[in-house]
């Protein structure tokens, strides 16, 4: 079918370069690309590896307030940049619900500072070790408080990366070969707003014939229909993308397709056997070689693989000094807190017992700056658009 | 280019073929429109170039089609792609990625071309299309007709030879339609672009087709041939055409411009007749004979108002989406809220049965603040039936539908059944509301509205992808609706639709009301909302075409 791709016409198409030459006298305004979002991942998930090697409260105050302030100032205004709003909240939940499992619950850290008692419920034999109710004490919610915090600016990063790069232009990023997957992917996150949306409409529409549109049997009652929109989205979405071309595939000689297979299989093998040896106390030798030789082998798979898709990317995006700088910053911050961690942990894990106000140690808080980087090396997004749909005229 | 033999399509399941014996051939360069009522088959046969029918709704073909010299029995849809652009009737169920720029070269990712080809391409196809401003944006948050041109974009960066469009314009407002349409001509003209499309607003699309192609009914032999001759009998047709039957001119125009250049001896004829149909009041006064025997009754002496909006102001997701409107609805009265995709005339409808609550100013409807009363006591002064009529269907019989409706509004069982068997008679208890045509649906949802008795009934978008059968048919409910006492509000892009049935039409623009008036006096005052006939006949005031039959048989 190639020799009928692009077809020679007057008015748009010009003479045609081969494939590989340089772009010729097409302007490339590279500085308004966005940041690899590779890199924003990077440094996202950095700052949580960061946040969890401590649980001093003012540290980790720093790094949620750090991610927090990169992403008021470099989100992009797009849809998905608003999540983050909804990983706060989710961070708050978590933050509560432990808080009142430590009071329910109560707490294995011994403590003298009691608070208030809650009448105990006497539970069976089998039960021991599990108390419900009784005493709660200052220092089991400052640990309890301490450990939740950690866990809410893990997802506070989570939802830095979210809204500061989509992971739908993460996935567009990935090898040829595993594109599909890809593909698949990104449907299913781009099916999300959109469901959400039929779940608003349909609601509203409750209203209309008269039926309370608020509470959860509204939600119950629309969730067929908006399941049967959904699928109906499915199907024409998929008869779209087929006729445009999704799932076209180049011929490629049988000698290179049982090669990939042989390749991929053997290196996943490989992969097994090798981690199985590292694991295990008797194949400290032989692990790391096979798991490596494993590894390699796959990526040769997905890249012999990549040969049957035909596809080209339009403007990937470019893992520039910006994107290495970003990382970096993330990289740096995790790395000195490990550092500062094993050097000194009493500062990085205040202790509850017994209760003293925490500190903040200074140089890791200084290396927890370091996460601002991205905010003054990165571009600004473009200046907020009226989002209102423009005029057709 | 594109060659039908013979082709007949057979759904799973279905008794008879959905199309038989269609015989047809496309040459290259031209374009060529599909007309017919709805559920003849156009979608099929549109489909069947494409290779969509039957390798991916399944069913049997028979017959033979080909495209470019490709047999679509052999290759499959993916393997056209290269030929064949298709856009369906829903631009949103169409797009694969998320914004625009990323979306008109998915279909070059997909077929391989080189990354600076796709970079020339996609300026190109922005330009072309006019849609440089919006290539960052996400698509989510473009309009109807960006979306629409956003997705013929995406199907042109490829480069094919054949464009298939099923309802391109249909969710349009006129401006944004006639840029499409605009595109279209250019494709044609100047890249020889061969175009296949299916269309119920004929009086958008006509003047441009080199054929049409005519479905009289389901299974019948398609017959095609050059627009006049085929609209002289088709049983779907345009204004201008119409209009051109009545006063019996040969060969048929099809644009206003030819229409206009015959139109001197009818105008003499008309001339001192005036309009028989007066617009400009409503009439508050019901006649005789009622529809539904149940209209609110109206308090004697002046009718108070059924809606009142004072300088509203809506907004939405930090965008101003109404500023300071005031509208007043009286009983019997009809308006058209008309104005571009996007200048808020669903988001006042909404408003005016609380879905959306004000940020400052008020809205009254009945008497009661919409967004503040409880929906079961809103039905009974206010009812919608939205753009989607679906969405306010629930149940999974005709039957079951009308009893749930019947319980919601607190009438007497039987109630909504015996309404719709009013609107609509042919229609079966036991149908899936899935299963209706696309005018049925919207009686059915009309039949669920009026079980409360609403005295103010609001309408977004009626006749989007209705036929001129059904159009007709709606256009009679609502007309004896609003002469039994209710206040109707459309919200249209039917300038049409809008001539036939409001006394007043209320233009907005960006959220304001730039213009308030009587039908005749706005729609023709304005170049892209007055109809046909309207523009036909300037400077005198008709609008449609019954009035001018009316005034002819006087």
């Amino acid at each position: 079918m190639r020799e009928a791709r692009g077809s020679e016409r007057p008015g748009l198409a010009r003479p045609r370069p081969e494939r590989g030459t340089p772009p010729a006298g097409v302007p490339v305004p590279r500085s308004r690309r966005a940041l690899h979002p590779g890199a924003w991942w990077l440094w996202a998930l950095a700052l949580g590896t960061a946040a969890t090697r401590t649980t001093n409260p003012l540290l980790l105050a720093l790094l949620i307030t750090v991610s927090g302030y990169v992403v008021a100032v470099r989100r992009p205004h797009t849809p998905w940049a608003r999540s983050y709003g909804a990983f706060v909240k989710l961070a708050a939940a978590v933050l509560l619900l432990r808080l009142a499992f430590a009071v329910v619950l109560g707490s294995p850290i011994p403590g003298t500072h009691t608070l208030f008692t809650l009448p105990e419920v006497p539970l069976p034999d089998w039960a021991q070790g599990i108390r419900l109710g009784g005493r709660v004490t200052a220092e089991g919610l400052t640990f309890a408080l301490y450990d939740a915090l950690r866990l809410a600016a893990l997802l506070i990063c989570v939802g830095a990366a979210n809204a500061l790069a989509s992971p739908s232009r993460l996935l567009k990023s990935l090898p040829g070969a595993l594109y599909e997957l890809g593909v698949a992917v990104v449907v299913a996150l781009t099916f999300a707003p959109n469901l959400i949306a039929d779940v608003r409409r349909l609601r509203a529409a409750r209203r209309l014939r008269g039926r309370p549109d608020k509470g959860v049997r509204g939600l119950v009652q629309v969730g067929l229909p908006v399941l049967e929109g959904a699928l109906e989205r499915s199907v024409s979405l998929a008869a779209a993308m087929d006729a445009r071309g999704y799932g076209r595939t180049a011929e490629v000689p049988p000698a290179v397709r049982r090669t990939t297979a042989a390749l991929t299989l053997g290196g996943l093998l490989g992969v097994c056997a090798g981690t199985y040896g590292l694991l295990t106390a008797a194949g400290g030798s032989y692990g790391l070689p096979v798991l490596l030789a494993g590894l390699a082998s796959a990526l040769a798979g997905l890249r012999l693989g990549g040969r049957r898709t035909l596809r080209t990317r339009y403007r990937p995006d470019p893992w520039d000094a910006r994107a290495w700088l970003v990382s970096a910053s993330g990289a740096a911050v995790a790395a000195l807190l490990i550092v500062a961690g094993s050097l000194d942990p009493g500062a990085l894990r205040p202790g509850v017992v017994p209760l003293e106000p925490p500190t903040l140690p200074l140089w890791p808080a200084a290396a927890v700056l370091l996460g601002l980087l991205p905010a003054f090396v990165t571009p600004a997004p473009e200046a907020a658009r009226d989002p209102r749909k423009e005029p057709t005229t | 280019m594109i060659r039908f033999e013979n082709v007949s399509v057979t759904y799973d399941g279905a008794a008879r073929p959905a199309v038989r014996d269609v015989d047809l051939e496309v040459p290259e360069g031209e374009l060529v429109l599909v007309v017919g009522p709805s559920g003849v088959g156009k979608s099929t046969v549109l489909g069947a170039v494409s290779g969509l029918v039957p390798h991916f709704t399944g069913g049997t073909l028979h017959g033979r089609v080909t495209v470019a010299g490709r047999d679509t029995r052999t290759h499959k849809p993916r393997e056209l792609a290269d030929v064949v652009g298709t856009v369906g009737q829903d631009p949103l169920s169409h797009f694969v990625t998320d914004t625009v720029e990323d979306e008109l070269a998915y279909g070059m990712e997909s077929l391989g071309l080189a990354p600076d080809v796709m970079r020339r391409r996609v300026e190109e196809t922005l330009d072309l299309l006019g849609l440089a401003g919006l290539r960052d944006r996400h698509i989510s948050t473009l309009s109807g007709g960006q979306r629409q041109r956003v997705a013929i974009g995406s199907v042109l960066t490829p480069h094919p030879k054949v464009l298939v469009l099923d309802e391109p314009t249909s969710a349009l407002d006129p401006a944004a339609a006639e840029e499409v349409l605009a595109v279209l001509q250019r494709l044609v003209h100047d890249l020889g672009t061969t175009v296949l499309m299916a269309e119920h607003r004929l009086e958008r699309v006509v003047q441009y087709a080199d054929q049409v192609v005519l479905m009289p009914g389901p299974g019948e032999r398609p017959w095609t041939g050059a627009p006049a001759e085929v609209m002289a009998v088709s049983p779907v047709c345009p204004p201008v055409v119409e209009l051109g039957r009545l006063a019996g001119w040969s060969p048929l125009p099809l644009t206003v411009r030819d229409a206009r250049r015959r139109a001197a001896p009818l105008r003499d004829r008309l001339e001192g007749r005036g309009p028989g149909r007066d617009t400009a009041a409503p009439r508050t006064a019901p006649p005789a004979k009622r529809l539904l025997g149940r209209a609110r009754k109206q308090t004697d002496g002046a009718p108070g108002p059924v809606a009142e909006v004072r300088s509203l102001a809506v907004r939405r997701d930090r965008v101003q989406a109404l500023t300071r409107v005031d509208l007043t609805v009286s009983p019997g009265e009809t308006v058209a809220l008309m104005g571009r995709n996007g200048a808020g005339k669903s988001t006042l409808l909404g408003a005016l049965v609380g879905l959306v609550a004000p940020a400052s100013g008020s809205v009254r409807t009945g008497g009661a603040v919409p967004h503040r009363t409880r929906p079961r006591d809103l039905v009974r002064r206010v009812g919608l039936v939205p753009q989607e009529p679906r969405d306010l269907l629930y149940a999974d019989t005709v039957a079951a539908e009308c009893a749930a409706a019947d319980r919601d509004a607190e009438a007497e069982p039987g109630t909504c059944r015996a309404l719709l068997a009013e609107l609509l008679p042919s229609v079966a208890d036991d149908m899936h509301p899935r299963d209706l045509s696309e005018g049925q649906r919207l009686t059915l949802a009309l039949a669920v509205v009026l079980t409360a008795r609403p005295p103010l009934l609001l309408l977004d978008e009626p006749t989007r992808g209705l036929d001129y059968a059904a159009k007709a048919r709606l256009t009679a409910i609502l007309r004896r609706l609003a002469a039994e006492g209710h206040a109707i509000v459309l919200a249209t892009h039917d300038v049409e639709l809008a001539a036939e049935l409001a006394h007043r039409v209320v233009l907005l623009a960006e959220g304001e009301v730039i213009a308030d008036g009587p039908s005749a006096e706005v729609v023709v005052a304005s170049p892209a909302f007055a109809p046909q006939v309207a523009k036909i006949l300037a400077p005198q005031p008709w609008l449609t075409v019954s009035q001018v039959k009316e005034a002819l048989e006087r």
